[in-house]
């Protein structure tokens, strides 16, 4: 499949996510979530924390499913392994894409297994041919495996490789020209990685295949240092979306066009109506890249 | 050793140096930044435990129970990716873990921990109503061909101590009484609906539940419950597990 005849991923997959602000799902969230139906354009959950046999996760999910949209996200399955991918990990994700019939799959470039032992973290790749001819491969085996086409984000990282002998936008361009899956954009692991590398996050931004974009995630970051004192950003999905990230957000709007777009908090979980407030804000922005694209 | 095998290592044991071939763009030390992946994986496995043993961090002591989640980890890393199943086994290690010696009902307020988790994730089957179960019963002219199927989420649970109060004791924000630890309880473990449930049973119950679990006729599991206990109250265990719903079917065999 070459760029040009990539089709538009939001046509890809009928329906497709809609090009609104979504949430996380949190089981805290459950009972208001149904009790107030709010206006959400979409909900997105960890896959394997539904991989379980029945209880309440499967009970609120179906219900909640009957009135959104839903995107799942995987975050176990090491696609950057240098082990073949889990075949019983894919078959739970396979059977949860059945079940739940959800509007989007996307998953990481990282690994988090190696061996029979989970690291339960998203790893960096050094971006060599080999790590691309692997990484293709195991996305070919999830979209033969799942029959759709899925979403790769981009991730934050901490360290470079020496003997990576391409830029990461590069890699990400190669692996989505090669296997046709999409791009799920996390602008905050842009702007997390590109302060982290000194970077330039506009630079970085206009590298990416952003034709590709299905999904993008909005998220906090924690602020560290480290040995030389310069700024270290973690991201830890444990804080509102910082200024510079919304910046940066509205400038990959204006290249994309209106995108679904999540709001990811996963630890320090405000009250519900907190991130609401957070997904109308992308909502804003939304509508905004729609009128003046 | 390939690149990942010494990363993951490197990861897991904190006494290794930083893996080879890695570099930060402003010159800083690769170790300062690889902490940060070691410190992710280290905090988020140790809070996944936390937070599937809350009584059991409350019982030792948050900074206690860190520090042994931290080695439970080391030993015992996750072989899946699905870490509601992580730590299944966290009670053995427990029970033998020298420094929590002098508080040995911990390991059992784990594994009633477990159970609770396990039957909140538990297959969804259909349970029997009540009334239809209580009627069902009475019409019966015989219990010695009848079997009674439990829910898969039932499990029962025997302890030297007292689990079930220690366990309770931490559900409210009361101040409790006084606790005494130091005498045998034993808990049933179900899910009612979609809340998880934990009662005290007697040994009588805990016999007569697992007999039926066991697929023993009604009358053997009666015979083994009074031959365990011989208070055994039929009545009051057989309404527990009607009441709340822990009865998917009564099977007759002529």
């Amino acid at each position: 499949m070459t760029l040009s005849s990539l089709p538009d991923v939001a046509q890809a997959q009928a329906p497709g996510l809609p090009r609104r602000a979504g949430l996380g799902l949190k089981s805290e969230h459950f009972q208001q979530v149904l009790a107030t139906l709010p206006d959400i354009g979409f909900f997105e959950v960890h896959a394997e924390n539904y991989m379980v046999a029945g209880g309440p996760l499967h009970h609120y999910l179906g219900l909640i499913r009957e009135h959104y949209a839903l995107s799942l996200h995987g975050v176990g399955l090491s696609i950057g392994g240098e082990g073949p991918l889990d075949h019983a990990h894919l078959a739970r994700l396979a059977a949860l894409v059945e079940r739940y019939q959800p509007h989007s799959f996307s998953e990481h470039l990282a690994w988090s297994s190696h061996g029979p032992v989970f690291l339960n973290d998203l790893l960096p790749l050094a971006y060599d041919d080999a790590t691309l001819k692997r990484v293709c491969e195991h996305i070919d085996q999830v979209q033969s495996t799942l029959k759709r086409r899925m979403l790769l984000e981009n991730p934050s990282t901490y360290l470079l490789f020496q003997h990576s002998s391409l830029d990461e936008t590069d890699f990400i361009s190669e692996v989505i020209q090669r296997t046709g899956c999409g791009l799920l954009l996390d602008v905050n692991n842009v702007y997390v990685s590109c302060i982290n590398h000194q970077q330039d996050p506009l630079a970085y931004l206009n590298a990416l295949p952003l034709h590709s974009v299905g999904e993008i995630h909005l998220a906090g970051f924690a602020e560290d240092a480290d040995s030389l004192g310069d700024r270290l950003l973690i991201d830890d999905h444990g804080a509102p979306v910082d200024n510079a990230v919304w910046q940066l957000y509205q400038q990959a709007l204006q290249r994309t066009g209106p995108v679904a777009t999540l709001i990811e908090r996963d630890n320090d979980v405000p009250a519900f109506s907190v991130l609401h407030a957070e997904a109308r804000q992308a909502d804003q922005h939304l509508l905004a890249a729609a009128v003046h694209p | 050793m390939n690149r990942h095998e010494q990363f993951a290592q490197a990861l897991l044991t904190p006494g290794l140096p930083c893996p080879d071939g890695l570099f930060s763009r402003n010159g800083a030390d690769p170790a300062s930044r690889f902490a940060v992946y070691r410190n992710n994986v280290h905090g988020s496995l140790i809070n996944a435990l936390a937070d599937s043993y809350p009584v059991t961090q409350q019982l030792v002591g948050e900074h206690f129970f860190r520090a042994m989640a931290g080695l439970y980890i080391q030993a015992y890393p996750p072989i899946s990716p699905l870490l509601h199943d992580y730590g299944s086994d966290l009670a053995d290690f427990i029970k033998g873990f020298a420094p929590a010696a002098d508080v040995p009902y911990v390991a059992d307020v784990a594994r009633l921990e477990r159970l609770r988790i396990s039957a909140y994730h538990a297959i969804d089957t259909p349970v029997a109503n009540p009334h239809a179960v209580v009627n069902q019963l009475q019409q019966l002219s015989s219990l010695g061909n009848v079997r009674l199927q439990l829910h898969p989420c039932v499990a029962t649970l025997r302890s030297d101590y007292a689990v079930v109060a220690l366990w309770a004791a931490h559900q409210t924000t009361d101040p409790v009484a006084r606790l005494d630890p130091w005498h045998g309880q034993s808990a049933l473990v179900l899910r009612n609906g979609l809340e998880v449930e934990v009662f005290c049973i007697d040994s009588g119950c805990v016999t007569f539940i697992n007999s039926l679990n066991n697929d023993w006729p009604l009358e053997m599991a009666m015979a083994y419950a009074l031959d365990a206990a011989s208070e055994f109250d039929l009545h009051q265990c057989l309404g527990l597990l009607i009441n709340h719903r822990a009865i998917t079917q009564i099977k007759v065999h002529p």
